[in-house]
């Protein structure tokens, strides 16, 4: 029997479609600096750093929205990471991923009020917003006034390790979204988790 | 005739310098250099801004100020590429007498190429190429009856930088001081064209981060033509010709590998598998420093990303 929870408040369906136009303009703009090429050009390069600055400053404050949002409404509490369980959880999860998915075997983690997301989300997403979100904005900050940044770091630029790091997680940042808008078709139907968030309304498996 | 004159007495100047230099080397440890005592006899008027001389009219010392452009800072010229000058290797001797002479006024002051435009000792330089191209160069093609090497050279400041000098930064700072000399000082710039001149940081708001820019690129990366066997790039151009496109810099074929980096930029990419590592020591030019082992991590991470989602794709639909 199909079962439905309201998961997704207007301010995060808000909050989620803004920050996924942001990540994607980011990371395009992101990706056209880093690989400028003059016979190529993909994107104008002032254009570009034009557009990474704007968009980064309007994900500092999105991403301000998901904190407070987060904290005030008590969704925050879907994020709790479990360290004592959270490998065997993990494998579970893995494991239904790549073979009982395949033979029809129930999801061991089954959504419910208290359970939005399987281990594998809950960690992925734990980590992509309390970690790399913000290591992001903090060293693109640190890149849009590198007057503040640490000069000298043992002989090597303070901006090039920053900018170092910055490039680093911005892929790993991309590689979660490739596999994020994956595994959202992974539902009922392919389209209905999507659905889910425009709408607010998560339907369960059967 | 005049310069034809000054000419020769250059060369035989020249003659007499080497000699004077050999003989001075070898002293040069303990005692004062010879040429600091023979210029305290000009420097104690032109070093300071006041003065004083016997005024035979009033029968007495008379104290006044000294035109500000006529002070020398000696700590400036002990330091520079004319160290071991004196005064009058340059002027001439009758301005010893003071009140000067009137008619020294007239007299022309030395080019560079008088002393160095000939003998191999000056070869690495390249004097002929520098004075042709700074002839081709927009100062000299609209002002050419003022402008003349000194005016970027101080005669009594000048000291050869982007060569010796190790830290890129004060390389930097020491060339861009250079341009905005005039190009920042209204009274400097009007001196040789009879109009203000525009604010620099105005004319470059296009470019972002202009701070940085500012100290970590040289006037000239972008203005002057860069040329294969000049160290320093002397053909100011137009300002339409003036590099604007980012890509310029910010890609891994990067002009500045070619004029500021020349020196530092020996290989293509170094053992940690940076791009233009010569650029890694003071900065990071975004676009131009990529690292061959990241990009190739990144490029399997996401080549196996993507080949993991597809399997699991056709798995799905082999299963629906
Ligand atoms: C007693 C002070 C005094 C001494 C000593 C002195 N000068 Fe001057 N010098 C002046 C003053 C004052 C002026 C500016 C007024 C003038 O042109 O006479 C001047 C002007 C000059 C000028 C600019 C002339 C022009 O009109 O372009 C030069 C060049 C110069 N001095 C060189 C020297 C040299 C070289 C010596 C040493 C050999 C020297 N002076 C010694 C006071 C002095
Ligand atoms: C390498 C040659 C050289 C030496 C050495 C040199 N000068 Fe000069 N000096 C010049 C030239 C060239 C000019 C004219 C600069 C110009 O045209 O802008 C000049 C100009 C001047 C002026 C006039 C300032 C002006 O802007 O017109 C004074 C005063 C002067 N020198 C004094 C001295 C004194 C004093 C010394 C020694 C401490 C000295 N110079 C050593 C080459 C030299
Ligand atoms: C009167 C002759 C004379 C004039 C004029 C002159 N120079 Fe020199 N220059 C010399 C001599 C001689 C030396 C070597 C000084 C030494 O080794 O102490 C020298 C040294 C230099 C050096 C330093 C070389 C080194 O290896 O450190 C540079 C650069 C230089 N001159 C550039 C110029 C420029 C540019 C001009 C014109 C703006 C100029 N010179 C005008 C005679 C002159
Ligand atoms: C518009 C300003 C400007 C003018 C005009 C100019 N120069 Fe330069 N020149 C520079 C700058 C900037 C440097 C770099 C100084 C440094 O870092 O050593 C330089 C460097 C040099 C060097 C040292 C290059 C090397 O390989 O180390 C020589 C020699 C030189 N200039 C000669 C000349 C001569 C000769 C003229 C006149 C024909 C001239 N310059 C005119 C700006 C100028
Ligand atoms: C990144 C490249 C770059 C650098 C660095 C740079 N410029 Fe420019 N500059 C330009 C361009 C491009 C223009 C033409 C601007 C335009 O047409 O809008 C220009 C214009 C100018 C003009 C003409 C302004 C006018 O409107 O008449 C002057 C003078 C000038 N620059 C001087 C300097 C000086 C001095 C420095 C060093 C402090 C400097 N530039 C550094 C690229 C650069
Ligand atoms: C002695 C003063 C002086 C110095 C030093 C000087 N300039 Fe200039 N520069 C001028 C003047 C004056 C003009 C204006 C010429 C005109 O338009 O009549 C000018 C014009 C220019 C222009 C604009 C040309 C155009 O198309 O309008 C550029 C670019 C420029 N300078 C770059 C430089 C750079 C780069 C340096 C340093 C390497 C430098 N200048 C050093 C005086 C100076
Ligand atoms: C003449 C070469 C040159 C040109 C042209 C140039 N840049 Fe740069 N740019 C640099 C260098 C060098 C740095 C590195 C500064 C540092 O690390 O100290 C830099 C740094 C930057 C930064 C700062 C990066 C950070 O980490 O914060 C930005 C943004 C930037 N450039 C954008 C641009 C844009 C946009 C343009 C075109 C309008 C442009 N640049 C044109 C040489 C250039
Ligand atoms: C086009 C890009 C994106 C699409 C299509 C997309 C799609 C979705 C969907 C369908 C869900 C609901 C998942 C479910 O019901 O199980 C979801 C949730 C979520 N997405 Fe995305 N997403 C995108 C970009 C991003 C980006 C860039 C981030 C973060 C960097 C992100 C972070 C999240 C988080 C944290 C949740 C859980 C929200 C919550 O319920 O608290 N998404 N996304």
């Amino acid at each position: 029997m199909a079962v439905k929870y309201y998961f997704y408040p207007l301010w995060l369906r808000f909050w989620h479609w803004l920050n996924a136009v942001l990540c994607i303009l980011l990371i395009l703009t992101g990706l056209s600096m880093q690989y400028s090429n003059p016979d190529f050009p993909f994107m104008r390069f002032d254009l570009a750093v034009s557009i990474h600055n704007i968009t980064g400053i309007l994900l500092t404050a999105s991403y301000l929205i998901f904190l407070v949002g987060n904290m005030i409404t008590g969704n925050g509490r879907y994020y709790h990471l479990n360290l004592r369980t959270i490998s065997t959880e993990l494998m579970k999860q893995f494991k239904y991923y790549t073979l009982g998915l395949f033979r029809g075997e129930k999801p061991p983690f089954p959504i419910n009020e208290k359970r939005k997301f399987n281990p594998l989300q809950k960690i992925s997403y734990a980590v992509v917003m309390y970690v790399f979100i913000p290591l992001l904005i903090i060293t693109g900050w640190a890149l849009l006034f590198p007057e503040i940044t640490i000069h000298d770091v043992f002989g090597v630029s303070g901006l090039h390790l920053t900018d170092l790091l910055h490039l680093i997680i911005g892929f790993f940042v991309s590689v979660f979204l490739i596999v994020h808008i994956y595994f959202s078709t992974i539902g009922a139907t392919p389209l209905s988790h999507f659905k889910a968030m425009f709408n607010g309304w998560h339907k369960t498996h059967d | 005739m005049m310069i034809k004159g000054m000419r020769i007495q250059a060369l035989i100047w020249m003659f007499f310098f080497m000699i004077a230099n050999a003989g001075l080397f070898a002293q040069q440890t303990d005692s004062i250099p010879e040429n600091v005592k023979e210029n305290q006899k000009c420097l104690k008027c032109h070093g300071n801004k006041y003065y004083s001389y016997y005024n035979d009219w009033v029968e007495g010392d008379v104290r006044e100020r000294m035109n500000p452009f006529y002070v020398i800072d000696s700590a400036e010229y002990y330091n520079s590429n004319h160290k071991t000058f004196t005064c009058i290797d340059c002027h001439s001797y009758e301005y010893e007498e003071f009140p000067h002479p009137g008619y020294l006024r007239m007299e022309p002051s030395y080019s560079c190429m008088d002393c160095h435009g000939f003998g191999d000792e000056w070869a690495k330089f390249n004097f002929e190429e520098i004075q042709s191209e700074y002839e081709k160069s927009i100062h000299s093609q609209k002002h050419n009856e003022t402008f003349s090497c000194w005016m970027c050279h101080n005669p009594h400041e000048y000291k050869i930088s982007a060569r010796t000098e190790e830290n890129i930064k004060e390389v930097i700072a020491y060339d861009n001081a250079i341009c905005l000399n005039c190009h920042a000082d209204i009274d400097e710039f009007m001196f040789i064209a009879e109009r203000e001149n525009p604010n620099v940081l105005e004319t470059h708001d296009w470019l972002p981060n202009q701070a940085l820019h500012f100290k970590s690129v040289r006037c000239i990366e972008c203005h002057a033509e860069q040329s294969d066997t000049l160290l320093v790039a002397h053909n100011i151009l137009p300002k339409e010709k003036a590099v604007k496109k980012c890509v310029e810099c910010h890609s891994d074929n990067s002009l500045l590998m070619a004029s500021l980096y020349r020196y530092q930029a020996k290989e293509e990419r170094n053992k940690a598998g940076f791009f233009n590592s010569a650029l890694l020591g003071e900065y990071y030019v975004v676009g131009a420093n990529r690292n061959y082992y990241l990009n190739l991590i990144s490029i399997v991470l996401f080549g196996l990303v993507v080949l993991g989602i597809g399997v699991h794709i056709v798995l799905r639909i082999i299963n629906k």
